[in-house]
C-alpha cells in the first residue's frame, strides 16, 4: 500500500479519539479554590474536572445572573454524527486512494472545525453576555456598559476574582493532527504520483 | 513538581548534615533551645507533621492538635453536649448519649487510642472512654466524628480504658471501681469479697469497626487502674494495673496504701476468646446502651442490649496471673518489642520492669506464691526485668521512641525522665511546668513508635499564662527528643484536663479525610435533596418542614400556617456539594442548639412556638457573600386560627 494512503487512513482514524478524550477544557481559579474548579468538554458531555465542579460553577455564576450549564446541548447529538460522518468519508478516500480527494478531505476537515468553534465560541458569548435582569451583582465596563463574564476561547482571562483558562485538550490534538495529516497525505500522495509519472 | 521536592530534599538533608556536624556548644539546662521557635513553626498555608488527639478529660471531649504548632484543629463532641456542632441537641444525635440512666450529656473522656494492624496504627479510628458513666466511643477519622458509643455494664470508673489490641481485635474497657455484680442493694462495709472488677473485651468488627462486647472477665475486687496490649512475642495478652488490693471501701487515700505491692493483672485474652468460642462463660442479664450514627441515614440509633457474656477467671486455667507491682502502680505500659512490662508505681521513687520472657517461665515452672480468689500470683523476683532507679517521684506513665528509650513522667518532682530499655540507666531529665499528668510520642503505644516529639500533659499550670481569674487552662508541653538530650520546644494550652492522647503522622490520616458528604447518598428519612421535594406537611400538632439549603437561601423561606403549640420539626437538608461550605440554622426562641450541616448532610431541631407573630430563623454559619441575606420568616397564628399551611420561596 502507498505511504500517503496508510497517513490518510491514520488522519481518517485519529479524530475518532474524540470520543475517548476531551476536546477543550475550562478551568476557574480563585483564591478560595484551592483545588480550581474545571470543565471537560467532550464531544458528547461536560464533565465535572472533579466531582461537582459544574454544580459550583453554576452556584459562582448565579451570583452574576449567568445561566446554569445545561446537562445536554443539541451539539453533543449533531458533532458524534459529524465526526463518523467525515471519519468514513476519510476512511473511502483512503481506501480510493486518489491524493486529489485527500485535499478535499482536509479542506472540509477545516471548514467543519471552525463551524465547530465559531459554534462554541457563539455559546460561550450567549453563556458569558445573556444574563439575567434580576441577577444578584451587576456590574459594568468603563464604559458603562454590562460587564460581561465570557470565559476565553483561547488563552486565559481574568474575570472578577477568577482566573479563567480555556485551552484544546488531547481531543482536540488528535482532532488537528488528523486534519493535518490529510494535508501530508495530499502532498506525499502528489509526490508518489509524480514519481509514477 | 515531584523533582523540585527530590531538590529541595536534598538539600535539606545536605544542610541537616552539616548542621549536625557544627560542634554542640549549647548549654540545655532545662531552658529553651534559641531555635526552638523555628523548629514548631509551621509555614501558613503549610501541614502539621503529626496529629495529635488529645482527650478532653471532663470536658468530655476529644480535641485534635496539630504536631510541631500545637495548633488546635477541632474539638470533636463524643461524650458531652456541643452546641456549636448541635451534637446531643439534633434529632439526629440525641440517641448517641442514651444510656441506660437515661440520656446522659456529660462524661469524663480519659484515653484515646488509635486502631492497628499488625500493631502499627492504621489511623482508622480513634477509641475513646468515658470514664464516669462507663462508655467507649469510636471516633471515624474519614470524617472526624463519633460514629459509634457502646456503654459498658457491671463497671464503674471506667479508667483502664480504651486501649487496643495488635490488629483491633479488641478495644479493652477495663473498671476502675468494683461493685456488686449484678448491682443490688447491699451494705457498702460488705464489700471485700462480694465487689467484682469486670475488664471487658469489646470486640470490633474489622469491615465496618463494629464495637461488640464480647466477654466480661469477672476479676477480684481491686480498682483496675490502667491497662495495655501485648504486642509481637506477647501479643495475646493484656496487662492490667491494680490498686486498692486492700479491698478498701472508705478513706481510700490511706486504706488503699496499706500493701507494699498492688498486681499488674496479665490476661491471655486469647485463651479466654477460645474458651468462650467453645461456648464458655455465662450469659447474665444486663441493660446497655449501644448507640450508632449511619453514615448515609445522617441519623444515631440507639438499641438497649439485655445480656452479657461473663467468664470466671478461675475457670480458664492459664488464663490470668497477678504480678506483684510496688506501690499502687498508675500506668501499665508495654514497650514496642512486647518483652517489657512497665508499672508506674505512683507512690514510689522507682519503676518497676516486668519481662514477659520471664514471666512465661514462671508460669511453665509453676512457681506461684500463692493465688487471690483463685489466681495464681507469681514471684515479683521470678518476673522482674529490671528497676529504673529514677531519682524522681511520683511516676505515672511511660511510653516509648522505637530507639530503645522510655520516658516517664513523674507527678510529684514533676519532670519527664528519660531512660533506657535494657540497663535501666537515667538518660535525661526535663522539667514540667507542672505536675505532669500523662505523656504521648505519636504511636508511643505500638510497635512502630515515631520517636520525635513527646507531649506532656500538665495538670497544673498557675502562672505559665495570662491569668483567666481562679480558673486557669490546662498545658501541654512539646519536647524534642530526637536527640540525647530532651529540649523544651513549646507550651500550648488544651481543652478540659487532657488525659493520655494519641498521635499519628499527619499522611497515614489526611488523605483519608473527606470533604463532603455525597448529596446522592443521603438517606435520611427526612431529606430534601431537590427543590421539587421541599413541602410542609401536618399530623395533628407535629410538622414536619422539609427544607433545603444552598447559597444563598432557604427553601421554602416564607412559612405560614404555624400554630401556637405545634411541634415543628425543621428536617433541613444542605445541597451544597463544595468543600468547607456548611451552612447553620436557628430559630428565635428555640430551646434548643443551631444546627451546623455539612454538604450533603441532613439535620433536624425541633422548636416548639409558643408566642403568636412572624418569626425569623437565619443562617448562622457565614457561608457566602450573601449570608446575611439568607434568611426566612414563619408566620405563628393562634392555637385555634383556621389558616392552611403555606410555604413558599421567591414568591
Amino acid at each position: 500500500m502507498k505511504k500517503s494512503r496508510i497517513i490518510m487512513l491514520l488522519g481518517a482514524l485519529l479524530p475518532l479519539m474524540l470520543f475517548l478524550f476531551p476536546l477543550w477544557n475550562i478551568t476557574l481559579e480563585a483564591p478560595q479554590y484551592p483545588t480550581p474548579l474545571g470543565m471537560d468538554i467532550y464531544i458528547n458531555d461536560f464533565a465535572d474536572a472533579n466531582p461537582h465542579d459544574i454544580k459550583n460553577i453554576n452556584l459562582m455564576n448565579h451570583y452574576v445572573g449567568m445561566k446554569y450549564i445545561p446537562d445536554a446541548i443539541p451539539e453533543f447529538k449533531i458533532f458524534p454524527i459529524g465526526i463518523i460522518l467525515t471519519t468514513l468519508i476519510g476512511l473511502f478516500v483512503a481506501w480510493k486512494g486518489n491524493y486529489k480527494w485527500f485535499l478535499y478531505w482536509f479542506i472540509m476537515m477545516v471548514l467543519v472545525s471552525t463551524a465547530g468553534l465559531i459554534d462554541f465560541y457563539l455559546w460561550e458569548h450567549d453563556y458569558g453576555h445573556n444574563l439575567d435582569p434580576r441577577a444578584i451583582m451587576k456590574f459594568t465596563n468603563e464604559d458603562g456598559t454590562p460587564m460581561g463574564f465570557q470565559p476565553p476561547l483561547f488563552g486565559t482571562k481574568d474575570i472578577l476574582n477568577f482566573r479563567a483558562h480555556s485551552y484544546p485538550q488531547l481531543g482536540a490534538y488528535c482532532l488537528g493532527l488528523g486534519i493535518v495529516l490529510g494535508l501530508v497525505a495530499f502532498f506525499v500522495g502528489r509526490k508518489e504520483n509524480r514519481f509514477q509519472a | 513538581m515531584k523533582k523540585i521536592a527530590y531538590l529541595a530534599m536534598s538539600i535539606l538533608g545536605v544542610a541537616a548534615i552539616m548542621s549536625s556536624c557544627q560542634p554542640k556548644s549549647k548549654t540545655t539546662s532545662g531552658a529553651l533551645t534559641s531555635n526552638a521557635a523555628e523548629r514548631v513553626y509551621v509555614n501558613p498555608g503549610e501541614h502539621d507533621e503529626f496529629y495529635a488527639f488529645i482527650s478532653g478529660g471532663f470536658s468530655g471531649q476529644l480535641s485534635v492538635y496539630g504536631l510541631p504548632s500545637g495548633r488546635l484543629f477541632k474539638v470533636i463532641p463524643v461524650f458531652s453536649q456541643d452546641a456549636e456542632k448541635a451534637w446531643g441537641y439534633n434529632e439526629e444525635t440525641k440517641p448517641m448519649l442514651n444510656t441506660s440512666h437515661g440520656f446522659v450529656p456529660w462524661d469524663d473522656s480519659h484515653h484515646p487510642d488509635i486502631s492497628q494492624t499488625n500493631g502499627e496504627l492504621d489511623g482508622r479510628y480513634v477509641f475513646i472512654n468515658g470514664n464516669n458513666t462507663p462508655r467507649i466511643a469510636k471516633i471515624d477519622l474519614s470524617v472526624f466524628e463519633t460514629t459509634e458509643i457502646i456503654e459498658i455494664p457491671n463497671s464503674a470508673g471506667n479508667h483502664s480504658s480504651s486501649f487496643v489490641t495488635e490488629n483491633t481485635e479488641y478495644v479493652v474497657a477495663g473498671t476502675r471501681f468494683s461493685v456488686p455484680v449484678p448491682q443490688r442493694d447491699m451494705p457498702i462495709n460488705e464489700y471485700k469479697g462480694n465487689f467484682k472488677g469486670a475488664l471487658s473485651f469489646i470486640s470490633v468488627n474489622p469491615e465496618d469497626g463494629g464495637m461488640d462486647i464480647k466477654f466480661q472477665l469477672l476479676m477480684p475486687g481491686f480498682d483496675y487502674d490502667l491497662s495495655h496490649p501485648g504486642r509481637g512475642a506477647s501479643h495475646g495478652w493484656f496487662f492490667f494495673t491494680t490498686y486498692n488490693t486492700e479491698e478498701a471501701s472508705t478513706l481510700m487515700e490511706v486504706n488503699a496504701s496499706q500493701n507494699d505491692k498492688d498486681f499488674i493483672a496479665a490476661v491471655n485474652w486469647k485463651k479466654i476468646e477460645e474458651y468462650v468460642n467453645n461456648g464458655g462463660g455465662t450469659k447474665m442479664p444486663a441493660n446497655y446502651a449501644h448507640n450508632v450514627y449511619d453514615e448515609e441515614t445522617h441519623t444515631a440509633t440507639s438499641t438497649m442490649k439485655k445480656e452479657v457474656l461473663v467468664v470466671d477467671p478461675t475457670e480458664v486455667p492459664g488464663a490470668v496471673f497477678f504480678l506483684p507491682t510496688p506501690k499502687s502502680p498508675h500506668g501499665c505500659d508495654v514497650d514496642p518489642t512486647g518483652e517489657y512490662i512497665v508499672g508506674n508505681g505512683k507512690l514510689s521513687a522507682d519503676l518497676t520492669v516486668h519481662s514477659f520472657t520471664k514471666m512465661l517461665a514462671a508460669i511453665e515452672g509453676e512457681k506461684f506464691d500463692g493465688d487471690a480468689y483463685g489466681i495464681p500470683i507469681l514471684k515479683f523476683e521470678d518476673v522482674l526485668a529490671g528497676t529504673v532507679k529514677s531519682g524522681g517521684l511520683g511516676p505515672l506513665h511511660t511510653e516509648f521512641d522505637g530507639n530503645g528509650n522510655a520516658y516517664t513522667t513523674f507527678f510529684i518532682s514533676s519532670e519527664v525522665v528519660k531512660w533506657n530499655v535494657g540497663t535501666w540507666e537515667v538518660i535525661d531529665r526535663q522539667p514540667c511546668y507542672y505536675s505532669v499528668g500523662h505523656l504521648m510520642i505519636p504511636g508511643g503505644n505500638s510497635r512502630k513508635p515515631f520517636g520525635k516529639y513527646v507531649v506532656a500533659m500538665n495538670k497544673i499550670t498557675k502562672d505559665r499564662y495570662l491569668p483567666t481569674g481562679p480558673e486557669v487552662t490546662q498545658s501541654a508541653q512539646l519536647y524534642d527528643i530526637s536527640g540525647e538530650k530532651m529540649e523544651l520546644l513549646l507550651d500550648f494550652p488544651t481543652v478540659g484536663e487532657p488525659h493520655y492522647a494519641a498521635g499519628i503522622a499527619a499522611d497515614i490520616v489526611k488523605e483519608r479525610s473527606k470533604k463532603i458528604y455525597e448529596l446522592s447518598k443521603n438517606k435520611h428519612e427526612y431529606a430534601t435533596t431537590s427543590d421539587a421535594d421541599v413541602r410542609v406537611e401536618r399530623n395533628g400538632k407535629e410538622v414536619h418542614v422539609y427544607m433545603s439549603m444552598i447559597r444563598s437561601h432557604f427553601n421554602p423561606d416564607n412559612i405560614e400556617g404555624i400554630k401556637v403549640g405545634d411541634k415543628v420539626y425543621f428536617h433541613v437538608t444542605n445541597l451544597e456539594q463544595d468543600y468547607d461550605v456548611p451552612h447553620g440554622v436557628s430559630m428565635i426562641g428555640a430551646n434548643t442548639s443551631e444546627l451546623l450541616i455539612m454538604p450533603g448532610q441532613t439535620e433536624t431541631f425541633v422548636w416548639e412556638p409558643k408566642q403568636v407573630g412572624v418569626w425569623p430563623f437565619y443562617c448562622t454559619d457565614f457561608c457566602s457573600a450573601l449570608h446575611q441575606e439568607m434568611q426566612g420568616y414563619v408566620r405563628v397564628s393562634p392555637a385555634d386560627s383556621n389558616i392552611d399551611l403555606k410555604w413558599s420561596l421567591g414568591e
